[in-house]
């Protein structure tokens, strides 16, 4: 009698599923462990950002310093998030659509970002056109400024987060392969309209959420920024640099001020994205995570 | 694919027959502008289409798993094309509306213009993808791998449907396939297609009696290959002599075709071939026999009446009826092309 409620316990358990003991810890030791390295620092900015009440919350944000930090980020964001959205579809509709030689250098160019360290990215910057650099002397002959100004910080930021949109999309491309295009050319219309009425709708979802973390990242980049920005107070400072530079002269609410609003867009745009995962789970079944 | 000439007539329906890899959706595609020919020409009545692109041949495509929009709805789909028309030759919503409701009819899916293709059936896709490639009015219908992706009956249904559909409207259509059954039954005429050659264009009557070569008479239908030998005018397997006609060809080493069905057990001391029975199952109308012939490494099964000459493990005489022979391992142009149109 035993023996057959054995078998059957064990039939109904999958045999990748472990034992109820071996789940808890499982469970227990991901859920510490997020609790110890996110969880707690995430609380730690707000509590401190509120150590002194509103008022001095507020505060901070009545600076015109902070109030330059943040209008530029939303200036940079809002210049490197379209060009990374036109970008990462052309890049994508030409690797999913056609082959063509050098194909696949082109892909691993993409990446490349990723896995190039942020300072190298923006080092990089420097040496192209700073004043010493191979650029230099001609940008100087004609009064551009590239480094230490906004021209470098958007370059530096476009480079960071150019690969977010074309990895989005890519794999989904692939997977959907080129054949509604073919049925709506063969119906008559045009490139344009093809792009428009059937390529762009099957890929909507995907590219939202490559433009949400294209811009989540623009807006909190600090590496490549930093080291092309130079660092002048309220004309070349982000909000991230703008956070360092308050925490470096010991005003913790401030920073800690500062710091809240770009976890709070962190936030925002977590929600958002499980959001749009769970109510189109279907449509971005296709695609890869980072 | 090399040195392809087709004739379609218009209204006609045919099918393009073949082996996966034979080149017969290519050709369908370059037919619709899909695909580039790096050589050769095109006509759409007699005028020269090969620089036309896609959108201005006019030719409806269903494509083999149908590629709906999925984001569409079955009447948005059905409606594409019209849509998608530059402003000045575009239909009024109304017209489009009742061209719509016109091709869902023909489709008979009323009633489901509302649906996501996902909300469909295999068979009702298929039909959509139809519709939508009807409503363009195209000069020729193209249909590749058309019941590919569907199971036996529906398959069957939507043959007969289709069927219909041409006789209704009339459209030259040309259809892709690589079901034999599926060809004859539905083709006035068939192209068959082998390594991206036609082997043979014909009425399924004419390839099933006239095959113009062995490929299309193993592929359209059973066949049973027997090696010979051919000496003066003479037949031989082993030492037995076949009758039949072999005049025209060289001396040396042939196959003889034969259809199951056209080989039969015979009265003793006729027969031009001996066989064992391997095994005897009572059918409806006779029996069936599996038969290994002497001298011959398959067995083949034969459909008979009832006689008492074969019993299990028995030697049986077999005369052949309709045969045809071949040289083996002779050039590709000894038979080439047969039949109209090339």
């Amino acid at each position: 009698m035993s023996n057959v409620a054995a078998g059957r316990s064990a039939i109904a358990r999958k045999v990748t599923e472990e034992a109820p003991a071996t789940r808890i810890a499982l469970i227990l030791l991901a859920v510490v462990f997020l609790a110890i390295f996110i969880l707690a620092p995430l609380g730690v900015v707000f509590a401190e950002a509120f150590s002194r009440g509103a008022a001095e919350f507020a505060a901070a944000f009545a600076e015109p310093d902070a109030q330059a930090a943040i209008r530029l980020t939303l200036i940079v964001a809002a210049i490197a998030v379209p060009a990374n959205l036109i970008f990462g579809l052309a890049a994508s509709w030409s690797i999913a659509k056609f082959s063509f030689p050098g194909k696949s250098v082109l892909i691993t160019l993409i990446d490349l970002p990723f896995s190039v360290s942020p300072v190298v990215s923006g080092l990089v910057y420097v040496l192209l056109f700073g004043s010493q650099g191979l650029l230099g002397p001609w940008l100087v002959a004609h009064n551009i400024q590239i480094i230490f100004a906004v021209p470098g910080i958007v370059l530096a930021t476009i480079f960071v987060t150019f690969p977010f949109v074309a990895r989005e999309l890519i794999p989904l491309m692939q997977e959907q392969g080129s054949v509604e295009e073919e049925a709506a050319l063969t119906l008559g219309a045009s490139g344009w309209d093809t792009f428009l009425h059937v390529t762009l709708p099957n890929v909507k979802w995907a590219l939202l959420y490559g433009v949400l973390l294209c811009n989540a990242r623009a807006m909190g980049e600090f590496g490549a920024v930093s080291v092309v920005s130079g660092h002048i107070r309220g004309l070349t400072n982000t909000i991230p640099l703008q956070v360092e530079i308050l925490y470096n002269e010991y005003n913790m609410v401030a920073a800690f001020a500062l710091a809240s609003l770009l976890a709070g867009l962190a936030l925002v745009t977590l929600g958002l994205k499980t959001f749009l995962e769970w109510r189109h789970a279907d449509a971005l079944a296709g695609r890869r995570r980072h | 694919m090399r040195d392809v000439s087709l004739d379609i007539r218009p209204g006609e329906l045919v099918a393009l027959l073949g082996p996966s890899g034979s080149g017969k959706t290519t050709l369908l595609r370059v037919i619709a502008g899909l695909n580039t020919p790096d050589r050769g020409v095109v006509y759409f009545d007699g005028e020269d289409a090969t620089h036309l692109s896609v959108q201005e041949r006019r030719v409806g495509f269903v494509f083999q798993n149908y590629a709906l929009f999925k984001h569409l709805t079955v009447a948005d789909n059905i409606g594409f094309g019209l849509k998608v028309r530059p402003r000045r030759s575009r239909p009024s919503k109304q017209e489009i509306a009742e061209r719509v409701h016109k091709l869902l009819g023909l489709i008979q899916l009323e009633g489901l213009g509302d649906r996501y293709p996902a909300q469909l059936s295999g068979g009702q896709r298929q039909r959509v993808a139809l519709a939508r490639s009807l409503a363009i009015e195209p000069r020729v219908l193209l249909l590749d791998e058309p019941f590919g992706a569907l199971d036996a009956r529906v398959r069957k249904d939507l043959r007969r449907w289709l069927r219909e559909i041409h006789k209704q409207i009339g459209l030259t259509t040309v259809f892709v396939t690589h079901d034999q059954d599926e060809a004859m039954e539905l083709a006035d005429r068939v192209v068959v297609l082998d390594n991206g050659r036609i082997e043979q264009v014909g009425t399924p009557e004419e390839l099933y009696d006239r095959p113009a070569s062995p490929f299309v008479l193993s592929f359209v239908g059973e066949a049973v290959a027997l090696p010979v030998v051919v000496d003066h005018g003479h037949v031989k397997f082993g030492d037995r002599e076949i009758h039949i006609n072999a005049a025209g060809l060289r001396d040396g080493p042939a196959r003889v075709f034969f259809r199951p069905a056209d080989i039969a057990i015979t009265a003793k001391g006729g027969g031009e071939l001996e066989g064992r029975v391997e095994s005897l199952r009572r059918t409806a109308g006779g029996m069936r026999a599996t038969i290994a012939i002497d001298g011959y490494d398959q067995t083949l099964e034969i459909d008979s009446a009832l006689t008492d000459a074969a019993t299990l493990g028995s030697r049986v005489p077999l005369s052949l009826g309709h045969a045809r022979i071949f040289p083996t391992e002779t050039p590709d142009d000894e038979f080439k092309e047969a039949g109209e149109g090339i």
